[in-house]
């Protein structure tokens, strides 16, 4: 039964973890993508850039969290929100804005977005140098132990404080953006655009109101994401840069300019990654003396290193558009 | 005052002219028809009208007010409507959204307009919670027509509301087309079914090479016998 | 703008004012370097340009002449310099004396014997099999047979690891590895480009991303191939070393080996470009329509010249591995191996072979002397704030002043495509009127 709480932390917990992250990621990845028709490449230093205006409003009111109980990080969680929500708004005026207007091909955009990636990445790092740094600025990261209660159990499950945060505010955040997509006049009219952009036109939808919504809604959960990232591991600047090919996968399996399924390919991403890197021969020790003798011997079963965890996504990546480039839900764009 | 008043309308796309002087009136409970042969423009004056189109001389009034080029949903604002041929709802969305879509600058009149959409099309309050995308040919066509009645326009543009249609279709279409003017909206629509068309306008346009060949009412077009030998196959 | 472009077209045989004056531009920058920098330094300087030079031509066909956004430069030149390290570094006796050299040609060969029967159970189908039953014995038997393998490489690695160090290499002409070089990073190509050319150009652009991230993990943490990140070093020149001519004399020597290399590519280039077949890729990149419509198959000529692209990237590559005289997986960065490359060639102007060369060799100038002069300006902003605020400056500042340099690449890629998406030199695009 040990070994089953060892499965328990390092595949269920750890794979609901990077899931979420991935989930939330993917879902604005798609959101611009489904709105504007391009791979934002910039969305991991948006996350970045989130997690890091918490940092610096936490370090300057660390006593934030107190009054609520919280981590202050999770208090000013909303003021870093509204500021990426305006940095992606911006950027998105000061540059892509003007590409759209001369009517380049998508792919000129994805360049663009891969130069924004680059500034933002020089401005955080020369603010913030390049070594990590705990967002948990002034509060303790509180971890739970919770036994089972089973014979012969020693080892507890282990879950943080972050890693519940994380869970409730991811689910809050795609329920959320549920209700907004179906139920609001703005979100049914981002649905119409990503369907038909010639059309939402020429129904007297405006398209650059559209436009900006998506960018901050993107912004606010790139904001969510890098944070809550941050706050399970810690604070480093180029954290989220490796977190592009993931997202990217998550999107494409989910269906581009799927919302849901962006979701679910987060969550079928982050677990191969967890399940892939996860030694099985442990689950093998419980059944050691009714196996063969080689089996038994082999003492690594994970399918990759954790230096190889990056080759996850991309076999996903390199699957799908080999087997079905709509994704597992039929996205709308090829 | 008439409801829709082209004047000398030039224009094109990128430096080539197609519209090379149409002129084009028509009243406010009127039933406009474009005929001519492919290629004369017609599709072309209904996207100028509906400022797809730079207008690069002449003038468009709208009930005596200047409209051409001005963006699509200033023109949605001034009541008007406009339904493409072809990509004309959104597919995704259930057949009650995309209506709601037509009425996204006058959000008060969802609840009214959609019964009145409803009364003129029947069969798209059975199916109003399937996506469009589902929906045949000539109910597409019936959402795409109920999107742009929903902002209550004054002037409905048609883009070939018939064309892929089988014939009982057809005369479906023309049928609704006949009972939304009786309500009271002017109607300015491009056919390839010439003679049909013709059949319910109250005035007929015949466009060849971006000017007008001949302008008359419907019923005085289809006796004419020049009309009939060059643009209705005799 | 309009009036301008007609007039070149009318007159395409005119003195290349720009092109000239953009050239003697660029010598005077490059004296200005010797004279100020020493003649070793400002050759080293030049002889990088020149190998950033055939990396630029790689990216400048896959998206000038056909427009493929290639997002992972970095792997490819990776790889190449892997192939430089690996032929001609001297042997290592110590692995080929054992009998490790065979363990790990065994395990080679389970590797193959492993893939064929996975791809002989995705033909069961033949045999009667149903689909889904054939979908799952392959599967199943690709995950066990993989972990097999991969159990096998495990042990024999690390024995290697242990017993010799790392497995040495081949020790043969330096040429070798750099045609080795292109080959293998053309092949990688040909399997990126299989799977994504015939999608949206925006996933070419995320799997080139992923794979040269998997390049680089692979060959940081392949001790047993590549020393990892303890690096390997020195690696033997094409031309004599500087401690046999001297530092001047030897490298301008490699810099006359680059430099025929560029002119026999860009000669190259230059003759693909104007025949039938550059022609055809033009046509597919402007319209792809109608070029499928005159019936070209598109997605072969769009895999060829992808492939092309990431050969010239390897061998690239291994001519920049083998001046730097080592090989060191971790310096291999997206930064410095991707976006400067892509830089070069926007700024220089995709599609023209002229422009890229000359935006390679002026970008690479700017780049290196960005450097000093960004550590030059933080030390000014920093004694100007202690002394006008009292501020206390970080004590990282250095690495700090060089994230500027990635801002300033970040700005510029926005900047151009922006207000010149041609480049200084754009690709003469003859109109027909």
């Amino acid at each position: 039964m040990n070994e089953l709480v060892f499965f328990i932390n390092n595949v269920v917990i750890a794979g609901s973890v990077t899931g979420s992250i991935y989930a939330i990621g993917a879902v604005g990845v798609t959101l611009i993508f489904s709105i504007m028709r391009f791979a934002h490449f910039a969305h991991g230093d948006m996350m970045t850039f989130g997690a890091f205006m918490v940092l610096l409003l936490a370090s300057a009111f660390p006593g934030a969290g107190a009054a609520f109980g919280v981590p202050a990080a999770l208090v000013l969680l909303p003021v870093a929100m509204a500021l990426t929500a305006l940095l992606a708004v911006g950027i998105d005026r000061a540059f892509y804005k003007p590409l759209r207007a001369h009517g380049v091909k998508p792919i000129v955009l994805v360049i663009g977005s891969l130069g924004v990636t680059l500034m933002l990445q020089g401005l955080i790092r020369l603010f913030s140098g390049t070594g990590g740094s705990s967002l948990y600025v002034d509060d303790r990261k509180e971890i739970f132990r919770l036994a089972l209660p089973f014979e012969g159990v020693r080892a507890p499950v282990v879950i943080t404080e972050p890693q519940l945060w994380l869970f409730g505010i991811t689910l809050v955040a795609v329920v959320g953006l549920h209700l907004f997509l179906t139920r609001s006049r703005l979100g049914k009219a981002m649905r119409a655009m990503s369907d038909n952009p010639d059309l939402a036109q020429a129904s007297g939808i405006n398209t650059n109101t559209i436009v900006a919504v998506t960018w901050v809604i993107a912004g606010g959960l790139a904001a969510i994401a890098g944070t809550l990232l941050s706050l399970d591991v810690t604070f480093k600047p180029d954290l989220s840069f490796f977190l592009l090919l993931p997202i990217f996968a998550a999107a494409i399996v989910g269906g581009v300019g799927h919302p849901f399924g962006a979701v679910a390919g987060g969550f079928v991403v982050g677990f191969a990654e967890t399940l892939a890197v996860f030694n099985w021969s442990v689950l093998l020790r419980p059944f050691r003396d009714s196996l063969p003798e080689w089996l038994t011997q082999a003492g690594n079963l994970a399918f990759v290193g954790t230096e190889y965890k990056i080759v996850v996504p991309f076999f996903i990546l390199v699957v799908i558009l080999v087997w079905r480039p709509t994704g597992i839900f039929k996205g709308k764009v090829i | 005052m008439p409801l829709l008043d082209a004047r000398n309308v030039h224009g094109g796309y990128g430096g080539m002219n197609i519209l090379n002087g149409v002129d084009m009136a028509i009243e406010s409970d009127q039933i406009g028809v474009i005929v001519g042969p492919n290629g004369a423009g017609k599709s072309t004056m209904l996207k100028a009208v509906f400022g797809l189109l730079h207008v690069s001389q002449g003038e468009i009034l709208l009930r005596g007010e200047p409209i051409h080029n001005l963006p699509p949903n200033q023109l949605v604002q001034k009541g008007m409507g406009f339904v493409p041929q072809e990509n004309n709802v959104f597919p995704s969305l259930t057949v009650k959204e995309n209506l709601e879509m037509g009425a996204f600058l006058k959000p008060g009149n969802v609840k009214r307009m959609l019964a009145q959409v409803y009364d003129f099309f029947p069969p798209l309050h059975d199916k109003r919670h399937q996506p469009a995308g589902e929906l045949s040919g000539g109910q597409r066509q019936m959402v795409a027509m109920g999107r742009a009645l929903m902002a209550e326009p004054s002037l409905l543009l048609l883009d070939e509301p018939t064309a892929g249609l089988s014939p009982l279709y057809m005369n479906e279409i023309f049928e609704q087309v006949k009972l939304v003017n009786s309500a009271g909206v002017g109607i300015l629509m491009v056919e390839q079914n010439a003679k049909q068309a013709l059949g319910i306008a109250d005035k007929g346009f015949v466009l060849a090479a971006g000017q007008n060949r001949f302008t008359d009412t419907g019923a005085a077009l289809l006796a004419d016998p020049d009309v009939a030998k060059s643009f209705l196959g005799g | 703008m309009e009036t301008k472009r007609a007039d070149t077209v009318a007159a395409p045989s005119r003195f290349p004012l720009r092109e000239a004056g953009l050239f003697v531009a660029l010598l005077v920058a490059v004296l200005g370097v010797y004279a100020v920098m020493g003649g070793a330094y400002s050759t080293r300087m030049l002889v990088e340009a020149a190998c950033y030079a055939i990396l630029a031509l790689g990216l400048t066909i896959q998206w000038g002449y056909a427009g493929q956004f290639n997002a992972g430069v970095m792997g490819f030149v990776a790889l190449g310099g892997f192939s430089a390290m690996f032929f001609s570094i001297p042997v290592n006796e110590a692995f080929w004396d054992s009998e490790l050299p065979g363990e790990l040609g065994l395990v080679l060969l389970y590797m193959v014997a492993a893939v064929l029967m996975v791809l002989g159970a995705t033909r069961l189908d033949r045999l009667g099999v149903p689909r889904k039953l054939r979908t799952l014995i392959a599967v199943v038997l690709g995950v066990v047979l993989y972990l097999v393998v991969i159990n096998a490489l495990r042990g024999v690695t690390d024995q290697i690891e242990s017993r010799a160090g790392f497995i040495g290499g081949l020790g043969l002409p330096v040429g070798v590895g750099w045609i080795v070089g292109g080959a293998l990073a053309g092949g990688v190509g040909f399997f990126i480009g299989r799977v994504c050319l015939g999608l949206r150009s925006d996933y070419l652009a995320i799997a080139t991303l992923g794979i040269a991230e998997i390049i680089k993990a692979f060959l940081k943490n392949s001790d047993w191939l590549t020393r990892g990140t303890a690096t390997v070093s020195p690696l033997p020149w094409p031309v004599p070393g500087p401690e046999a001519v001297g530092f001047t004399l030897a490298r301008a020597m490699y810099l006359s080996v680059t430099a025929v290399m560029i002119a026999l590519i860009f000669f190259l280039l230059s003759r693909a470009y104007h025949a039938p077949w550059g022609r055809m890729i033009r046509a597919i990149r402007d319209n792809e329509l109608s070029a499928a419509a005159m019936g070209k198959d598109i997605n072969r000529r769009r895999l060829e010249i992808f492939v092309l692209g990431c050969i010239l990237m390897g061998i690239g590559g291994a001519a920049l591995a083998s001046f730097n005289s080592m090989f060191d997986p971790q310096g291999y960065l997206p930064l410095n191996h991707t976006f400067l490359v892509l830089v070069m060639v926007i700024l220089g102007g995709p599609g023209n072979n002229l422009g890229t060369i000359f935006g390679a060799v002026a970008v690479y100038i700017i780049w290196i002397m960005s450097e000093p002069l960004a550590l030059f300006l933080m030390e000014l902003a920093v004694a100007f704030g202690e002394g006008a605020f009292g501020w206390e400056a970080p004590t990282n500042m250095d690495s700090r002043a060089l994230q500027a340099r990635v801002f300033v690449i970040g700005l510029l890629i926005t900047l151009v495509l922006r207000f010149a998406p041609k480049g200084l030199l754009p690709e003469k695009v003859k109109h027909v009127a």
